[in-house]
């Protein structure tokens, strides 16, 4: 498993590489990518500041109040998000619908989310992201799973969080947890580096990554967290407990001004260790999203779940 | 970064408002520069930085926060004075005197008397890496949903063409004047220091004859 492996570079450009795919995440930094369901939304996302859009049919809290299956986009509404903005636009894939991602990298759609918010496909396999020239992000709730995830080929993590709840205590633990466990990962390195073996049988991921991952303190591609920001100061907490960047999904739609709250966001995010400018961001944005408390979801209710 | 060097070594202002800077501060750092990341007007004075790298990144964020946080006038002003800057892909953008297809209501800087246009290469199925024939020699590049450098004026220097040496007719990527270089791709990602090296050349030099402005 040759993950860093340096693409070949020569006069006949070359595609879909690693260094690529991850590369365009590192272009992502800093940023507020936001869930949009109509190109409305997202010339609005684009306006406020937003790095990326995320083309959906419904938000996060949408598809947990309506029910049912929750599937990958149409195409009509996706190829109208991709013409109305120039930034970048990601979609949805269902967990192990590698379908879907076939057809969303025709579309041309700049990301792939492999994302625990649609129903799962596949309750076994996720999508082998290798073979596709399109880059996937996909979420974790813990290191383990994130390196699954690399294994897999995806070229960006975000933790999971709760989505569309408005509550962010859960983005919070995994985001806390997965740099927890990197940090352990790397004093075991320092300490007993022969005890990475069984790190990685723990962790249920490939020794190669896990060591990696354990000599240089950090994951090999982007972290960003999504699931329940809905605020200023909470994008700004999940970028000083060591997020890249911030996902946000019905916390901006769902509130009472989003273009607003949009670009609030998207400021709190760049200057997320200066308590003024978050102070300033978060004045007059009206109605927040009224959000659930995640303690009172029903266990199969809760989507941080699907994935492993 | 060696103390035996007699010359303190060049303070690079590095933009950070989002996009890749630590790879920039990363291969700064590796050709002895001293590299600050300034996301503020004041960390930008407080950097009194001989240099200034713009990173890639979205450059309609960069520009809605440049101008949200106050930014643009001082770096606009420091430009003026002659401040040495390297930008790469967001920051070719953003050193533009003309976008071609901004994003609504997006400026940029104006430092560089060319045109160029956003994602001209395609959408991320299109990024490549390519090494190109460069004025300064072959140079690996990653080009990520990269813009191209449509038409350039007078005093700009054509430092590279995709597919042609800079003689041919490929589509323009990287250009200099005397104070500015300004790349479509991201050598801070292939791990190229050709450009980063020849910028820090030129910060040592405008540093020697004093004409770097504050």
């Amino acid at each position: 498993m040759a993950l860093m492996t340096q693409t070949a570079l020569d006069s006949t450009p070359a595609t879909g590489s690693p260094l690529l795919k991850r590369g365009l995440a590192e272009m992502l930094k800093g940023g507020v990518i936001m869930d949009v369901v109509t190109a409305e939304q997202a010339r609005i996302a684009e306006d406020a500041g937003a790095v990326a859009v995320m083309a959906l049919e419904r938000v996060p809290a949408d598809i947990r109040a309506q029910g049912g299956v929750a599937r990958m986009s149409d195409p009509d509404l996706i190829d109208q998000i991709v013409e109305s903005v120039s930034i970048p636009v990601m979609a949805k894939a269902r967990i192990g619908h590698f379908v879907e991602a076939q057809v969303l990298q025709e579309l041309g759609v700049d990301y792939i989310d492999e994302s625990e918010v649609l129903s799962p496909a596949d309750y076994v396999n996720h999508i082998d992201k290798h073979s596709f020239t399109v880059p996937f992000v996909c979420g974790a709730t813990n290191l383990g799973e994130a390196l699954r995830r690399l294994a897999e080929g995806a070229a960006m993590i975000r933790s999971k969080g709760e989505a569309g709840t408005g509550d962010v205590s859960e983005a919070t633990k995994h985001i806390r947890t997965i740099r927890k466990q990197i940090a352990d990962l790397q004093a075991t390195f320092r300490a007993n580096p022969d005890e990475l073996f069984v790190a990685a049988k723990e962790l249920q991921a490939p020794y190669d990554i896990v060591r990696e991952v354990a000599e240089t303190g950090k994951l090999p591609v982007v972290l960003f967290t999504a699931g329940g920001v809905a605020t200023p100061a909470d994008a700004a907490m999940m970028m000083q407990l060591g997020a890249d960047g911030v996902f946000v999904g019905s916390g901006i739609f769902k509130s009472g001004d989003p273009a607003r709250r949009a670009e609030a966001i998207v400021a709190a995010t760049a200057q997320y260790d200066d308590p003024a400018a978050i102070a300033q961001a978060s004045r007059g944005l009206g109605e927040a999203m009224v959000g659930i408390n995640v303690g009172d979801l029903p266990a199969p209710h809760r989507l941080a779940e699907r994935g492993w | 970064m060696s103390i035996l060097t007699t010359a303190p070594a060049p303070r690079i202002a590095v933009l950070a408002l989002q996009g890749g800077v630590a790879e920039h501060v990363a291969m700064l750092e590796s050709l002895g520069a001293e590299a600050l990341v300034v996301r503020s007007p004041r960390s930008l004075a407080a950097a009194a930085a001989d240099g200034l790298v713009l990173p890639g990144g979205e450059s309609s964020t960069v520009d809605r926060l440049l101008r949200r946080f106050g930014m643009r006038e001082p770096l606009i002003e420091l430009l003026d004075g002659g401040l040495p800057v390297l930008g790469t892909c967001a920051g070719l953008i953003t050193l533009a005197e003309v976008i071609r297809d901004p994003a609504p209501g997006q400026q940029s800087l104006g430092l560089i008397p060319m045109t160029v246009r956003r994602n001209a290469f395609g959408r991320q199925v299109d990024s490549a890496t390519e090494t190109l024939d460069s004025a300064l020699g072959p140079v690996k590049a990653a080009f990520i949903r990269a813009p191209e450098v449509v038409s350039v004026r007078a005093g700009v220097e054509i430092l590279a063409r995709r597919g042609t040496g800079v003689d041919g007719d490929g589509p323009i990527v990287a250009v200099g004047t005397g104070q500015a270089i300004a790349l479509s791709f991201h050598p801070e990602l292939t791990g190229d220091t050709t450009f980063h090296g020849e910028f820090l050349r030129r910060v040592r030099a405008a540093k020697l004859d004093g004409v770097q402005g504050r």
